[in-house]
């Protein structure tokens, strides 16, 4: 499915200003595999989020996506099969347009046999109302209204269905719940869990919350410095405990309050 | 004070630089670029349609002024988005070269005159009377009005106002941010030129400085319009930028009317622009932050 292999990045090359964001990273995905990531503070996480949806080139690898060479392939034009969630909610929206206008955008990634020049149909609005109406925040009822209106954890579960209205190969998630507040986030990552089971879609979650990382898909894999330090999956994955695996931070000589702090929230 | 002549020649001018306004709603309010190419892209229209109809084609002129004018907007996007000039600088570039261009289109002459050739208004002076110049201007800027706004709804129109919203956004919906701005710069400039196009023809001469300025002025025009109606659809807007033109007109009329020397209007224009561009600011500066701001987290 994704095969990433030997990807390294590193920004502002022979200046003061040099950092190694990723150095020889491989990663291979399976179908339907859905991998926490986990890691400290500029261990690379975002950059490998960045260098698989084309946000700048890699210096070094290949990036092959369902058996396509995509390692040279512009941003705009992975993003056709490549769903992408920022932490901050209003990355993904067009404020001062409306929640139908936006999916329509969003929906343009599959209709590209349409003409440019169509119009929002009716069957397009039938269709936005429902998949509205899954998210059950009464959106549905306010299709008409400026994006720019709604709350955080609505705009975010917004962009969550803007990504999955067509089926994405690969659906990156960059901390997209840690922005909301407690109640929200439950919300927004129960959507989450729902939309990628339904769809099989293959999925990439950063995250802090160690019990979440584990509770959450099939694999989990931990980075530092630019590199996989640790690969959960199977038996190992599912005995691994958050205090064990703080251990294993420890040893790694990772330190990060924010994960420290979620796992003594727990 | 006011004769029914200067009504008729305020609609008139009104409606024909409504052009200039809506190009800008396009490039300012809808793609934010404050695009410099506005002043040339508007002598252009007004050589090659002066050119044109002296050649004996004044109906052949509007299209054909139109069309140089998409290709201002090209070099302008181009140079923004494919070497990274920034957008101000860029339309600026495109702006001084079509000084020469512009120059080149009227036969290396600072003016072009039209006194005894037949124009779009004169070719139908004899079937509309007193109005032969406003049903003209008024059905065009109409029929451009509409266009504007239905395009702004189809899937590359709502691409292009995602542009101007959320570039992020539209890059990961795979929309070419690159293809939306040429496409949006082109169709700005085009209705820019064809202004300067129908100017050319309604006043019987084309001037290598008649475009100076034109972007302050579209840009009152803009702001006027969006003071007077409703924030709200696409077409509020759109109608917001021909009504705010033939307000500037009546303005500039009323001024003129009463002796102020025309040679202010330009400085009245600009701080009528910088005014109401900074008025979030200047309201900002009166109000005391204390009162349950949105500061803070």
């Amino acid at each position: 499915m994704l095969k990433l292999h030997n990807i390294s990045k590193t920004f502002n090359p022979g200046t003061v200003n040099e950092k190694t964001a990723l150095s020889g990273v491989n990663l291979h995905l399976a179908p339907g595999d859905f991998v926490t990531i986990l890691g400290s503070n500029g261990a690379g996480k975002s950059t490998l989020f960045g260098a698989i949806a084309g946000s700048f080139v890699v210096d070094t690898g290949a990036i092959h996506l369902d058996g396509v060479n995509i390692t040279n392939m512009p941003d705009y034009k992975r993003s056709k099969f490549i769903g992408r969630l920022f932490q901050d909610p209003l990355k993904g929206t067009a404020p001062s347009m409306t929640i139908e206008e936006n999916l329509a955008l969003a929906y343009m990634r599959a209709s590209s046999g349409t003409s440019p020049f169509s119009m929002i149909s009716r069957k397009d609005r039938a269709e936005f109302r429902d998949r509205l109406a899954e998210l059950g925040l009464g959106l549905e009822d306010r299709m008409n209204h400026p994006v720019g209106l709604l709350s955080g954890g609505q705009r975010q579960a917004l962009t969550l269905l803007m990504a999955t209205l067509v089926t994405p190969k690969l659906l990156l998630l960059d901390e997209h719940t840690a922005a909301l507040d407690p109640a929200t986030a439950e919300k927004v990552l129960e959507l989450t869990k729902k939309i990628v089971e339904e769809n099989h879609i293959t999925c990439l979650m950063i995250t802090h919350n160690i019990p979440s990382a584990l509770s959450l898909g099939n694999r989990t894999i931990m980075m530092n410095n630019g590199s996989i330090v640790l690969e959960l999956a199977g038996e190992e994955r599912a005995n691994m405990t958050t205090e064990r695996l703080l251990k294993v931070f420890h040893e790694q000589g990772i330190s990060n309050d924010r994960i420290l702090f979620s796992a003594d929230a727990e | 004070m006011i004769s029914t002549a200067v009504i008729l020649s305020a609609l008139e001018l009104g409606c024909i630089y409504a052009l200039v306004a809506m190009a800008l709603f396009l490039s300012f309010r809808v793609l934010n670029i404050a695009d410099m190419t506005t002043d040339g892209a508007f002598t252009l229209g007004c050589a090659v349609s002066a050119t044109v109809a002296v050649a004996g084609h004044p109906l052949l002129a509007l299209p054909a002024a139109m069309l140089a004018g998409a290709c201002a907007g090209f070099i302008t996007a181009f140079l923004q988005t494919k070497l990274n000039i920034p957008s101000i600088l860029a339309g600026i570039i495109t702006n001084t070269g079509l000084y020469t261009v512009n120059l080149a289109v009227m036969g290396f002459s600072s003016n072009v005159n039209l006194l005894r050739t037949p124009t779009l208004f004169t070719l139908v002076q004899p079937y509309l009377g007193s109005f032969f110049k406003l049903v003209p201007a008024a059905v065009i800027i109409v029929v451009m009005g509409i266009a504007l706004v239905i395009f702004l709804n189809t899937r590359l129109g709502l691409s292009i106002r995602a542009t101007g919203d959320n570039p992020d956004m539209v890059r990961a919906s795979s929309i070419n941010t690159g293809f939306t701005i040429t496409v949006g710069l082109c169709l700005s400039n085009s209705l820019t030129a064809l202004s300067g196009a129908l100017l050319a023809q309604y006043q019987k001469t084309a001037d290598i400085n008649l475009g100076t300025g034109m972007v302050i002025i579209g840009l009152a025009s803009l702001i006027i319009g969006e003071t007077l109606l409703p924030k709200g659809k696409i077409w509020m807007k759109a109608l917001g930028a021909i009504l705010g033109s033939i307000l500037y007109r009546f303005i500039i009329a009323i001024a003129l009317r009463m002796d102020l020397p025309s040679e202010c209007l330009k400085l009245i224009s600009a701080t009528i622009v910088a005014l109401a561009i900074g008025l979030p600011a200047i309201k900002a500066y009166l109000k005391p932050a204390t009162k349950g701001g949105k500061t803070g987290c």
